[in-house]
């Protein structure tokens, strides 16, 4: 085999090349934990711009007729709330940034497999998101929704449509080389001794997240090319005046955007299976069925896309084929969530807010899966096809799922991540808030969906809108949440308490080095950890007067 | 239970070194640069795959309008493909003199290659210029020229690629038989974009 021998420098000369203040934050930084920092608060910003958007929407969807904003400008709101969610917030933050973070830690390595790589793909982020947020001041954003189903999109201005489809081909261009550098980080540069049966829940997660975005965001970037030869040089692949197929569309595009559902929520399930045991000083429960879990999604989620097109002509075989397909992904997700019950289930649980935000994952995405079961049925979804009840249906799986997942996240590693500790008053204060926003924004979506309002409209029946305003105050509440959860992880920057290298007693690789850790992860040998989740093996930590996390951060 | 042990055994002369600057560990590592291209083509194919999908859907589903033509002069792709897959076992060829240290065979078989891709893709310029449609004439045409233009853009950074690796090797132990990514990368990159040329002459001209 081959051996790459980095080049030799003197640590003068490597200080020189990588800035090590805050400078570095805005350097093309090859160290994961910048890396993975930059993703996060990159995230966050473009959170902050979607959730603005979706202010906008739950504005005009107060009142029955459009006042708030013009009908075009409606459609170019939704689309870019929808592509900014999902494409410069949630993928980014759960794959790229806790995945930079977190990866090279837990399997044993000073960094990425390819730390250049790593860095080209997160510096493709920003610019791709200034470019889809100008196409709204040059002409017009896409008025197609992130779907961009044609014939739709070959109709709305075409501007905005191929402004869209450069910055989506970007961010796919950014995860693919993500993908490719977790599947050669976890799989060939694991420390000699880790055997991948001891590797923490996280690197399963992403190992198989990362083999969903290598095999199927491809897809959409081929289906993107052909949508914007369209547009642009007037072929007919998808335009049926032209003797083309809008179903080859739908088909090639849920081919991606169906795992990328997966692409969102399984790192997010790694998570939690990592926040969990720490906080209920207990083992993960069935780390085994857990990683077949993981494996059985990522098979079945490739091959489910078709259940959101049961409304486009799809035969009855495929119908048939598809439901039970999706059905089937209750079945390993289930085992999850009874999993991770069981990992809960008489522990010592320290109710801080990243567990708090943990359980209320639980509870919110369990709801979103019972009405994704329900959905995956034939005659349901043909029913609430296009209604408010699939947007409530995704909000509670994507909200519910990973964002709440995103919180509990930074709550759990802001110690490792500043060395300072957060303040709990404020953090439950933002669960509360969040939890309460959160369900009565989209909860009542279920009930408009089911009497029949259509989503991806600016104006509706007035009998609906009572319903709609309490979804708007629930709104302004999230908005709301968001305050003291900026006052907490900014303020606590200066004002936290001094956080100690491990602050929960944990026993995952990260927890084991400095807080923040330096350059390189550890001082010395990296630690070869056999079991990450041995809580309550030892007597050291059994003794749970001492190591409690609750304990821990009150009596700092 | 955990334990802790230092990941790799290190001489005393390497802990000293890296009691200076933590440079420990990270002496060695394999090099994953091969791998990754591998998941990076797989990646590749997928796309290549997802085209191909599309032109099959669209040649069983959708009719094409009276007239259009979907008969294709089969004699130059043919000496095409030839040269194509002629061109994969030059590039083998190049590796193993390079294997052997006979970088002056090596560097004449590479440009072999080379000028075989550039035959293949002025083979295919030239086939372009003389087919009956155009590219928005009908499905089957858009879908011929969309899956053939963006193999030929491949076959183009190909040939690229091969004239740089070409150029790298006229400097004395730049590749040695140890040594020597640049040219296996190019050449596993050159073997996929004929594997997935023959797909393509496959499902496009013959079937």
């Amino acid at each position: 085999m081959t051996i790459a021998l980095p080049p030799l420098q003197s640590p003068e000369a490597h200080e020189s090349l990588q800035p090590t203040n805050w400078l570095r934050y805005f350097s093309f930084s090859l160290d994961h934990k910048v890396i993975g920092l930059q993703y996060i608060v990159c995230g966050f910003l473009f959170y902050f711009v979607g959730g603005a958007l979706a202010g906008v929407i739950r504005t005009e969807l107060a009142t029955p007729i459009s006042d708030f904003v013009t009908r075009e400008t409606y459609n170019q709101v939704l689309t870019l709330h929808g592509t900014i969610m999902i494409f410069l917030w949630i993928v980014p933050v759960v794959n790229g940034g806790f995945g930079n973070y977190l990866i090279p830690f837990y399997v044993g390595a000073r960094d990425m497999a390819f730390p250049r790589l790593n860095a080209v793909a997160f510096w493709m982020i920003p610019p791709a998101g200034l470019l889809l947020i100008s196409s709204y001041f040059i002409g017009g954003a896409a008025q197609s929704g992130w779907t961009a189903y044609p014939p739709l999109s070959l109709t709305t201005p075409a501007m905005g449509q191929i402004i869209w489809i450069v910055s989506v081909l970007l961010l796919g261009g950014s995860s693919i080389f993500g993908g490719i550098n977790f599947i050669a980080t976890i799989l060939k540069f694991r420390q000699p001794g880790l055997k991948l049966l001891q590797m923490p829940m996280y690197c399963w997660a992403m190992l198989g997240t990362s083999i969903l975005v290598v095999l199927s965001t491809p897809v959409l970037a081929g289906t993107l090319i052909l949508l914007s030869m369209d547009i642009v040089a007037h072929t007919g692949f998808f335009n049926p005046s032209q003797g083309g197929n809008v179903v080859v569309y739908q088909h090639l595009f849920w081919f991606y955007s169906h795992p990328a559902v997966y692409i969102m929520v399984l790192p997010a399930f790694g998570l939690v299976s990592e926040i969990l045991p720490i906080h209920a000083r207990k083992p993960l429960f069935g780390y085994v069925t857990m990683v077949y879990s993981i494996l059985a999604i990522v098979v079945l989620g490739l091959v489910v896309w078709a259940h959101h097109m049961f409304t486009s002509g799809t035969p009855p075989w495929m119908r048939l084929f598809f439901t039970i397909a999706t059905a089937f992904i209750a079945v390993p997700t289930g085992i999850k969530f009874f999993n991770w019950i069981a990992t809960i289930w008489q522990g010592r649980i320290a109710l801080n807010s990243a567990m708090l935000f943990s359980c209320a994952f639980i509870l919110q995405f369990v709801f979103g899966g019972i009405t994704g079961v329900a959905l995956a049925q034939v005659p349901f979804d043909v029913h609430v096809h296009d209604t408010y009840f699939v947007v409530a249906h995704f909000h509670y799986i994507v909200y519910g799922g990973t964002v709440f997942v995103i919180f509990a996240s930074i709550y759990h590693w802001y110690p490792k991540f500043t060395g300072r500790m957060h303040n709990e008053h404020l953090g439950r204060l933002h669960l509360v808030l969040t939890v309460i926003g959160f369900n009565l924004c989209f909860g009542p979506q279920h009930w408009l969906g089911l009497n029949g309002m259509p989503r991806r409209v600016a104006e509706y029946d007035p009998q609906f809108t009572f319903m709609n305003q309490l979804s708007s105050v629930g709104a302004l509440l999230m908005a709301i949440s968001t305050i003291p959860f900026l006052i907490n992880v900014i303020g606590s920057i200066w004002w936290g308490a001094e956080a100690g290298d491990n602050p929960w007693r944990a026993l995952t690789p990260e927890w084991l080095t400095s807080s923040p850790p330096p350059v390189e992860n550890w001082k010395g040998a990296a630690p070869l950890v056999h079991e990450p989740y041995g809580y309550g093996t030892e007597p050291g930590l059994v003794d749970l007067k001492v190591a409690t996390g609750s304990d821990l951060w009150r009596n700092s | 239970m955990t334990s802790t042990r230092p990941a790799v055994a290190v001489s005393s002369t390497e802990i000293e070194h890296a009691a200076n600057d933590h440079n420990s560990g990270h002496a060695e590592h394999p090099d994953l640069r091969m791998f990754g291209l591998a998941t990076f083509l797989v990646a590749d194919g997928m796309t290549f795959a997802g085209f191909f999908a599309a032109y099959l859907t669209f040649r069983a589903v959708n009719p094409l309008p009276e007239g259009a033509i979907y008969e294709l002069e089969l004699l130059l792709p043919t000496i095409n493909t030839a040269v194509l897959i002629a061109s994969s076992f030059t590039f083998h060829r190049a590796t193993k003199e390079l294997m052997k240290g006979a970088m002056g065979a090596c560097r004449g078989w590479l440009l072999t290659t080379a000028l075989m891709g550039i035959a293949f893709l002025a083979g295919q310029m030239y086939e372009y210029f003389h087919l009956p449609f155009g590219l928005t004439d009908n499905l089957f045409a858009s879908t011929f020229y969309a899956l053939t233009g963006f193999h030929g853009l491949h076959v183009t950074l190909g040939a690229l690629m091969i004239l740089i690796v070409w150029a790298q090797a006229s400097q004395p132990g730049y590749f040695t038989p140890e040594k020597h990514f640049g040219i296996e990368a190019v050449e596993l990159y050159w073997h996929f974009v004929d594997v997935i040329w023959v797909i393509l002459f496959g499902i496009l001209y013959l079937l």
